[in-house]
This record gives C-alpha cells, sequence and structure tokens, in this order.
C-alpha cells in the first residue's frame, strides 16, 4: 500500500534547477546479433515525464531498446539523445537513469535499506544522509518494516519495489523498467502496477517500460509503442490504438480481431453485404485479396431465418457475452450483452453488420 | 523465490502389521519408520562396520594406554616433541595448499568463466575433473621424474640456468610437497569455485553499473562478499584433503618428512617405541578432530552461500 | 554479454572517449588473461612431458622404448595387476550392490533421509583413508586380514561418496515418482521395475559410479600398503629402486588410463544431461 503524504512526495521532488523528467530520443537504432536484427532502425520520441510502454511479443527488440537507452547495448547504428544531448558514447554508469529488472537484481548481501542506498553511497553521500533517504524512499513504496531485510528474505514482489526504490534514489531523469512484473503473482502484478504508476505521475519522470502484457501497457502507459521485427509498428495512446490499429499486426496483437475476406467497392469493401469505409483509404492496399479486421465490439448480431451465419460457440465473460458466429467459411467474434445472450443459442441462425466508422484492411495472408 | 518442496511420501504399509504401525502413537510412528527404513539396512549396517566401529576403536584405544587402562597419556604425548611438529608442519601444508590453489584456481576459474567461447569452458571442466582425482604413487612418480634431483625438467632448467634444487627448492621436503599438492588442489578449486562464481547474475553487475559503480566498485561492493563465503568454503575443503594426504607423499618422501599422517604409517609399519603403541590412535583422533573442525566451517559457509546465490 | 564492460581489477576512470578507454582496458585483460593462462598451462603440462620423457629412456639416457617393453617381465607385475583387477571387481560390484537399490529407495520413500546420506558421504573426508585404516586393522578378526578382500570392503566405504553422488545426480535427473508409478501400473513388479525401466535411464550414472570406483581402485594405495598387499600402486612405489624407468612408465601409463576414462565419462555425462533436458 503506498503512503500518500504531501511531505513524502515533496521530499522526493528533485531539487530546484535539476530536470525533472527529460525528453528522449531514440533515432535509428539498429542491432544486429550475428544474423538476427534486434533493431532494425527504430525511432521513438518521448516528451519529458510521460510513461512510455515499448510492447511486443518475444524477439521484437523491446528488450534491446531499452537496453540500448541505458547503455548495455551499442548500437550498430542510430543515436540515443537525453534532454537534447547524444549520450551513445556515455557508458552505462554514467548516463544518470534508473533500471528495474526483470527479477533478483537485488544484491544479495545487501539489506533492503543498503541496497536502495547504495546509489547513493557510489555518489559519496554520508552515511547518515543516505540511510535516511533510503529509509524514506521504502517507506514511499510501502516497505518501511522490512528495511533490514535481505532480499532473500522478501517475497517477489517486495524485492521489485526494494528495486523501484533503489533505481529511483539516484533521482535520475529517466527510468527504465524491463519488464519488472512478468515473474510476480497475478494479484501481486496488479497491486504493482498501480503503485508504480502512480509513482511515476507524483515525480513526473520520463519513464520508458518494457512488457509482453498487453493489459499492463494499456493500463499504465500514456503512450504505447507496438514493436515487431525491430520496428515500431504502431506508437499512439492506449485507447487509439485500440479503436484504430493502424496495421494488421496491431490489431491482431491488441486486442481481440477477426479476420474477413471482403470485396472492394470504390473506396469501400463489402463486409456482410454492406459497404463501408477504409481506415487510411485502399491507395496503398494492392490488387489482390483483402480482408477486414474487426473487433467484437463493432460487429452487431441479429437473429434471422434465413441469415448468413450461425452461432457456433458461447463464451460469458461477465457483462458481455462473446459470441463466435462461422460466416462464409470464417469465423467472426462478436460480442452481445449477456442479458440478451439467451437468444443466441448454439446453431441459431444469424446476420452481422459492421457497426462502426470505418475498418482496417490489409491484404489477405497468404495460406501458409 | 519458492524452494520447490520435496514431495513427502506418506509410507503406505503394504502388509499387515498386527495393527501395532497404526494410529498417532510413538510406538506407531517408530514401527511405521522402521518398516520404512528396511529396504537400507544392508547399507547402514556396512557403514556402522566399515566406518563405524574402525571409529569407535580408534577412539578407544587412543585413550588406553599399553596394558589396557584409561588415560590422557597418549592424547598429552601427541600434543609434544616430533608429534607436535608433525601437527603443525600438517597444518601448515594444508593451509598452504588451500589458500594458493584456493586464490590461484579462483582465478584460473573466473578467466575461463568470464571467456567467452563455450570451448574453453568444457575443456577446463573436464580436465579439472580429470585432474582433481590424481594423486597418489602415479603422481609422486611424475613429478620425481620431472623435478627430483635429476629430473627431466630438472635438467632443462639447469641448462638455462635456473635449476630450482640451486634457489632452496626440495622436491621431498615441505617446499617440493607442497608444489606437487598444487597439482590436484588448484583443479579441485576450479571445480568447486565455478558454480559459485556462474551464481554471479549478470542483473547485479548491470544494476550496479546502472547506479554509477566502476568494474572496481561492484566487485568491492557486491561481487567479492557474494563470492568470499563460497571462496573461504572451498578453502576449507582443500585444506582437508593436503592435511590429510598421505600416499602422494608417502611416495615422494619415502616417510622421511614429519608430516601426521606420514607419522601414522610409520607406526603401522611398526617404528613404534615400545610404551607409545597406541599413539596412533591417539594421532588419528587428533586428525578427526581438525577434519572435523574444517568440515563443520565449510558446511556452515556453504549454507550462507546457497542462501544469497540461488 | 557481448555489451558489458570488461572486468577489471584496477581502478582507472574511463578517459574522454571511454569507449576507447574500455578497448584499451580490454585488451590489457585479455594479456592479463592469457599470461594466466599460459603460466597455468605450462605447470601442469611440463611435469607430465618431463615424466613421459623420463620413462622412455633407457639406462644410459637416451631415447628408448625399451621400459615399455620391459614391464611384463618385471619381477610381481603381473600378480599385482591381476590383483588390483580382482579387487576393482569385486569393490564395484560390491558398492553398485549395496548403493543403488539404497539410493533409488532414497529418493523414492524417504526424501527427508537424503540430508543423512549426504552427512554419510561426509564422513569418509572427516576419516581420511590413512585414519580409517589403523582402525580397521585393530578391528578386523585375523581371518579377515590374512585375505586381500579385506581391502575390498574397505575401498566399497571410500567409494562410497562418489557412487552416491552419482546416482543421486542420475536419479535427480529422472522423474523417478512418475516412471516407478507408470511402471508399476502397468504392472510390472519391483524387480522388472528396476531392471527394465530404471537402470537403462541411469546407465550414465551408473557408468560413471563404476568407472569412479574403478579408478579409485587402481590409485588406491595407503590401505595396500599398510595392510600389506602388493596392489599396482604398492607394485610401482616398491620397483622403484629397480628400475626408475620402467616405473615411471608404469606410472605413467596408469595416469593416462585414468584420465581417458574420466575423461570419457565426463563427455558422456553432458550428453546424457542434454538429452534429458531437451525430452
Amino acid at each position: 500500500m503506498l503512503v500518500e503524504t504531501e511531505s513524502e512526495t515533496a521530499k522526493l521532488k528533485p531539487a530546484v534547477g535539476q530536470p525533472e523528467g527529460a525528453p528522449v530520443v531514440l533515432e535509428g537504432l539498429t542491432r544486429q546479433f550475428g544474423s538476427t536484427r534486434a533493431l532494425d532502425g527504430f525511432d521513438l520520441r518521448i516528451a519529458p515525464g510521460e510513461f512510455v510502454a515499448l510492447l511486443g511479443p518475444s524477439g521484437c527488440g523491446k528488450t534491446t531498446a531499452l537496453r540500448a537507452l541505458a547503455g548495455f547495448e551499442r548500437p550498430d547504428r542510430g543515436r540515443v539523445l537525453v534532454d537534447g544531448v547524444d549520450v551513445s558514447a556515455i557508458p552505462a554508469q554514467r548516463r544518470d537513469m534508473g533500471m528495474v529488472f526483470q527479477s533478483y537484481s537485488l544484491f544479495p548481501n545487501m539489506s533492503a535499506r543498503d541496497n536502495v542506498a547504495f546509489g547513493l553511497q557510489l555518489r559519496k553521500q554520508r552515511a547518515s544522509a543516505r540511510r535516511k533517504r533510503a529509509e524514506e524512499l521504502l517507506e514511499l513504496v510501502g516497505l518501511s518494516e522490512h528495511v533490514g531485510k535481505y532480499p532473500h528474505q522478501l517475497s517477489g514482489g517486495q524485492q521489485q519495489r526494494v528495486a523501484l526504490a533503489r533505481a529511483l534514489a539516484i533521482e535520475p531523469r529517466v527510468l527504465l523498467l524491463d519488464e519488472p512484473l512478468s515473474a510476480l503473482d497475478a494479484k501481486v502484478r496488479a497491486d504493482l502496477r498501480d503503485q508504480i504508476r502512480d509513482l511515476q505521475r507524483r515525480l513526473a519522470i520520463t519513464t520508458v517500460f518494457v512488457t509482453h502484457d498487453q493489459e499492463e501497457a494499456l493500463s499504465m502507459a500514456d503512450r504505447v509503442c507496438v514493436m515487431s521485427k525491430g520496428r515500431s509498428e504502431q506508437i499512439a495512446t492506449p485507447s487509439e490504438l485500440y479503436s484504430q490499429p493502424t496495421t494488421a499486426f496491431v490489431a491482431e496483437f491488441v486486442g481481440v480481431s477477426s479476420r474477413v475476406n471482403v470485396t472492394r467497392s470504390g473506396d469501400s469493401v463489402i463486409v456482410f453485404g454492406t459497404p463501408v469505409k477504409v481506415r487510411g483509404g485502399l491507395a496503398s492496399l494492392g490488387t489482390g485479396d483483402l480482408d477486414a479486421l474487426l473487433r467484437p465490439e463493432d460487429v452487431d448480431v441479429r437473429v434471422a431465418h434465413d441469415g448468413m451465419g450461425i452461432v457456433v460457440h458461447r463464451s460469458f465473460l461477465g457483462g458481455t457475452t462473446r459470441l463466435e458466429v462461422g460466416i462464409g467459411g470464417e469465423t467472426v467474434r462478436a460480442d452481445v450483452m449477456s442479458s440478451v445472450a439467451d437468444t443466441f443459442e448454439l446453431g441459431t441462425r444469424v446476420d452481422l453488420s459492421v457497426n462502426a466508422r470505418d475498418v482496417l484492411v490489409t491484404e489477405q495472408r497468404p495460406l501458409i | 523465490m519458492s524452494n520447490p518442496s520435496t514431495s513427502d511420501t506418506r509410507p503406505s504399509p503394504e502388509g499387515v502389521g498386527g495393527g501395532l504401525d497404526r494410529g498417532n502413537t510413538t510406538m506407531g510412528a517408530l514401527v511405521r519408520s522402521l518398516r520404512t527404513g528396511a529396504p537400507i539396512l544392508p547399507f547402514l549396517v556396512y557403514v556402522v562396520l566399515g566406518l563405524g566401529i574402525p571409529t569407535v576403536v580408534i577412539f578407544n584405544f587412543a585413550f588406553r594406554s599399553g596394558t589396557g587402562q584409561l588415560t590422557w597419556s597418549n592424547m598429552r604425548l601427541i600434543t609434544t616433541g616430533q608429534y607436535l611438529t608433525g601437527f603443525e608442519t600438517s597444518i601448515k601444508l594444508g593451509l598452504v595448499t588451500a589458500i594458493i590453489p584456493g586464490v590461484l584456481g579462483t582465478m584460473l576459474a573466473y578467466a575461463i568463466a568470464t571467456s567467452r567461447r563455450e570451448a574453453p569452458k568444457r575443456i577446463v571442466a573436464a580436465t579439472s575433473g580429470v585432474l582433481a582425482n590424481f594423486g597418489g604413487v602415479n603422481l609422486a612418480f611424475m613429478f620425481v621424474a620431472s623435478f627430483g634431483f635429476v629430473g627431466v625438467a630438472t635438467k632443462w632448467l639447469a641448462r638455462i640456468g635456473l635449476n630450482p634444487w640451486d634457489h632452496g627448492f626440495n622436491l621431498y621436503k615441505f617446499s617440493g610437497v607442497a608444489f606437487v599438492y598444487m597439482y590436484f588442489q588448484i583443479p579441485l578449486m576450479v571445480l568447486v569455485i565455478t558454480p559459485a562464481l556462474n551464481g554471479l547474475r549478470p542483473a547485479w553487475r548491470e544494476a550496479a553499473e546502472n547506479l554509477g559503480a566502476s568494474s572496481w566498485r561492484y566487485w568491492r561492493h557486491v561481487g567479492l562478499p557474494v563470492l568470499m563465503p563460497s571462496v573461504l568454503g572451498s578453502m576449507f575443503l582443500l585444506f582437508g584433503s593436503g592435511f590429510s594426504a598421505y600416499a602422494t607423499t608417502e611416495a615422494l618422501t619415502g616417510g622421511t618428512i614429519a608430516l601426521t599422517p606420514i607419522q601414522i604409517g610409520a607406526i603401522l609399519q611398526g617404528n613404534v617405541l615400545s610404551g607409545e603403541q597406541n599413539i596412533g590412535f591417539a594421532l588419528g583422533v587428533g586428525m578427526i578432530l581438525i577434519l572435523m573442525a574444517s568440515v563443520l566451517a565449510y558446511s556452515f559457509l556453504s549454507r550462507r552461500t546457497s542462501r544469497w546465490l540461488r | 554479454m557481448a555489451s558489458l564492460t570488461v572486468e577489471d581489477f584496477t581502478t582507472s576512470e574511463p578517459s574522454v572517449d571511454p569507449y576507447s578507454s574500455g578497448r584499451a582496458r580490454r585488451r590489457r585483460i585479455h594479456w592479463g588473461r592469457g599470461v594466466v593462462l599460459v603460466l597455468g598451462f605450462a605447470y601442469f603440462v611440463v611435469p607430465l612431458y618431463a615424466a613421459l620423457d623420463f620413462a622412455l629412456q633407457n639406462i644410459q639416457g637416451g631415447f628408448s622404448f625399451s621400459p615399455l617393453t620391459q614391464i611384463a617381465g618385471q619381477p610381481g607385475f603381473g600378480s599385482a595387476i591381476w590383483l588390483s583387477t580382482e579387487l576393482a571387481v569385486v569393490t564395484m560390484a560390491l558398492t553398485m550392490a549395496l548403493m543403488v537399490p539404497t539410493t533409488i529407495y532414497v529418493h523414492l520413500r524417504m526424501p527427508r533421509f537424503r540430508r543423512f546420506m549426504e552427512v554419510i558421504t561426509v564422513l569418509p573426508i572427516v576419516i581420511p583413508p590413512i585414519v580409517l585404516v589403523i582402525g580397521v586393522l585393530q578391528a578386523s578378526p585375523l581371518w579377515l586380514k590374512s585375505t586381500p578382500y579385506l581391502l575390498a570392503l574397505v575401498y566399497v566405504v571410500l567409494a562410497m561418496p562418489f557412487a552416491y553422488r552419482s546416482l543421486d545426480a542420475g536419479l535427480g535427473a529422472l522423474d523417478l515418482k512418475t516412471l516407478v508409478e507408470a511402471s508399476r501400473s502397468l504392472g510390472a513388479s519391483w524387480i522388472a521395475t528396476i531392471w527394465r525401466v530404471l537402470v537403462p535411464n541411469l546407465r550414465t550414472a551408473l557408468v560413471s559410479a563404476s568407472v569412479l570406483t574403478l579408478a579409485l581402485v587402481f590409485g588406491e594405495f595407503t590401505v595396500a600398503s599398510l595392510d600389506n598387499w602388493t596392489t599396482l600402486p604398492v607394485w610401482i612405489a616398491n620397483s622403484s629402486t629397480n628400475n626408475p624407468h620402467v616405473a615411471t612408465a608404469v606410472a605413467m601409463i596408469a595416469l593416462l588410463a585414468t584420465a581417458l576414462v574420466l575423461t570419457v565419462i565426463v563427455s558422456l555425462d553432458r550428453s546424457q544431461s542434454r538429452r534429458s533436458r531437451r525430452s
């Protein structure tokens, strides 16, 4: 539980004259390991105090990008700029960034307090001062009763909170988090998520958060950068990412999508018999077959005796029920209110229609 | 983070137990555990016969005079004169062949562990396993043939004016024996310390760097403190090995050096003064006590290590 | 790993271009590490080479294979090798018969006992051979002392830690409980389970344990010499005065044979663990 008092937060504010959060620019980062390109011309601009999540499947380059920012990876090409200064040649030790690692990064031979105070010890602060500061930070992350404990005496969630306090102790310009919640239980993860976000908002530190869990990214970040194969697919706010995905990858990685074969009609496509506008226009798509990517909440379902589709599956999700409708050889997921779900028994014939301003259309995936 | 708990399989009594093993009585528990333990009885019996009885015999005779009476005289005697010298030299030998190979072995293991290519690591791992088992007569002969007074390597070095024998080296005395012991002590150290070195997580290194630590400060504040229990513990292991070795030294020196194991050997071969028949047993007790202390120290330190280097 | 700055025991601060001084530091470390490895290599190889040189000399000191050819003809050599072999076989059989069922049973039914087993295997360190032998010689009845098989009985005690550690590691890599339950549920008896299911899966551990026992017996000098039996190592030690070249030759052959055999185990071990990890 976070302790929320003005005085505690005030103690944490950086001294007058120091930047709170610094703007960060990653420019054209490229990094190759043997034959794999971990980063392939990766660009990202982060505003001061912004919380950006790097989201993507394993191997997409998100961790490499973070480590390049931290100074643990030297990119083959490209630059890293912090507050306008090119830090590419500066080693990790002197980049003034705080990093929280995935797990087990606390020094096992030091207590929680000493771990947090370590950065201050390196900066030659006096023992009493750094002890006090360490304890303040640990109180902020809710661990005041555990200051003297050693890492092996702390749970995973507690260890990560200490790691967070340790990273913040040096008052970094940028806070980096490398999948810090992945190794934790679901409940602990949810709690820590909120704590991290709250803390970050109050301290206004520029933060980069790497994760493969879209729920985490969407719930925590100001903006999310979806990555794939070393490049960014889309950089947008969570809601934009969800409702307006610009590429098929994003549409299918973030949230649930159904693929439906569609035919052209002017500058629209025919979906379930009705023309719908195409997001971004048809110009960029070739002449081949096209698919539309539909979100379950954008698909309306209507019972119809001569309907084109049949309900083949139902999943109760709480407020909504997700129907899987077989139509034209494909499966489309559509959400309906659970209160009316009874009308859609398995085998019911239904008609579908699109309830959105436009749809995301992409080239059809080649068969295997 | 939680330790996987070994499943505690409850033994299911398959036969009839006459009811003795049922219920929650201590009798029931005893009978149950006896029945569970029955199959390993042969092993336990062997240990008792092969290890237990000889040990009891040693302790018994250590405290008996030549006529069978209980006495402290044997134990008192071994703390004087040549026997005291023997213990002192043996302990010194154990320490020297624990500390020097300990440091060298750690450095060697570190050089290997941090090398980026797989091949050297595998070669060194295999070689260490082999060399750590060298010892005894064969090793002694190898060194006599190479570094003995008329050894082949001695002659090579003499040709370039660096004959070690001219500079105080004597294969058949303390320095020589220690020199030979290094041959198996160093690989033993490499074997024992490598898992601990591999237990140093890269995340610690990176976290330290991220917080602003240089290489040196990382080692000073994190690396060495974490490794130290392991290194010390392993050195205790090496001490035990160097302190109690007999075969190598006997083959090398022919029994002419004043070390406790050698003295025990001499007594067994009949070189006993009258009235001191049971000295050998007393020496044995002395060695057991020293080794027990060493093993306890090792065990304490390795428990520390496993807590940190999970 | 490539991105980590190089470990260094000095306190040099990076100069203006940190990466180039990092490279310079790296070069210094490669140089230092190289020296360590070369010296290490020299210490371990030079005696080996020199001893081989000595072993292949005739009386006059020139190179010759004659020590090798003379080995078989040396007095007592044949019976020494024979004795060592006999003892090795008996020891291996006894050790396996004792340790295999015990270790399997402890793994299966008495997991808490494993700590006790580990203590037992540490005991031979606390009671080294030189100490054990005085107790054994005192406690053994005369009829036992008059046969060489007393040695085998002692060797079993010395071999226990190695055998236990090998078998323990081998069993730890298997999901023992599941295998046994599967086998038993399909109708196999205990003997069949052990023989047909467990032993094949423990092949490497068994080979490893057997070979370590073999190496131990063939190299054991302390107990054999003090019990006055001429095993191979005792023979080597005694014959050094007759013909040192021959004695050294035998010692070197013994060393190299041990090394060869142990290397084979280590590589077997590695491929086995790789296989079980993949499955």
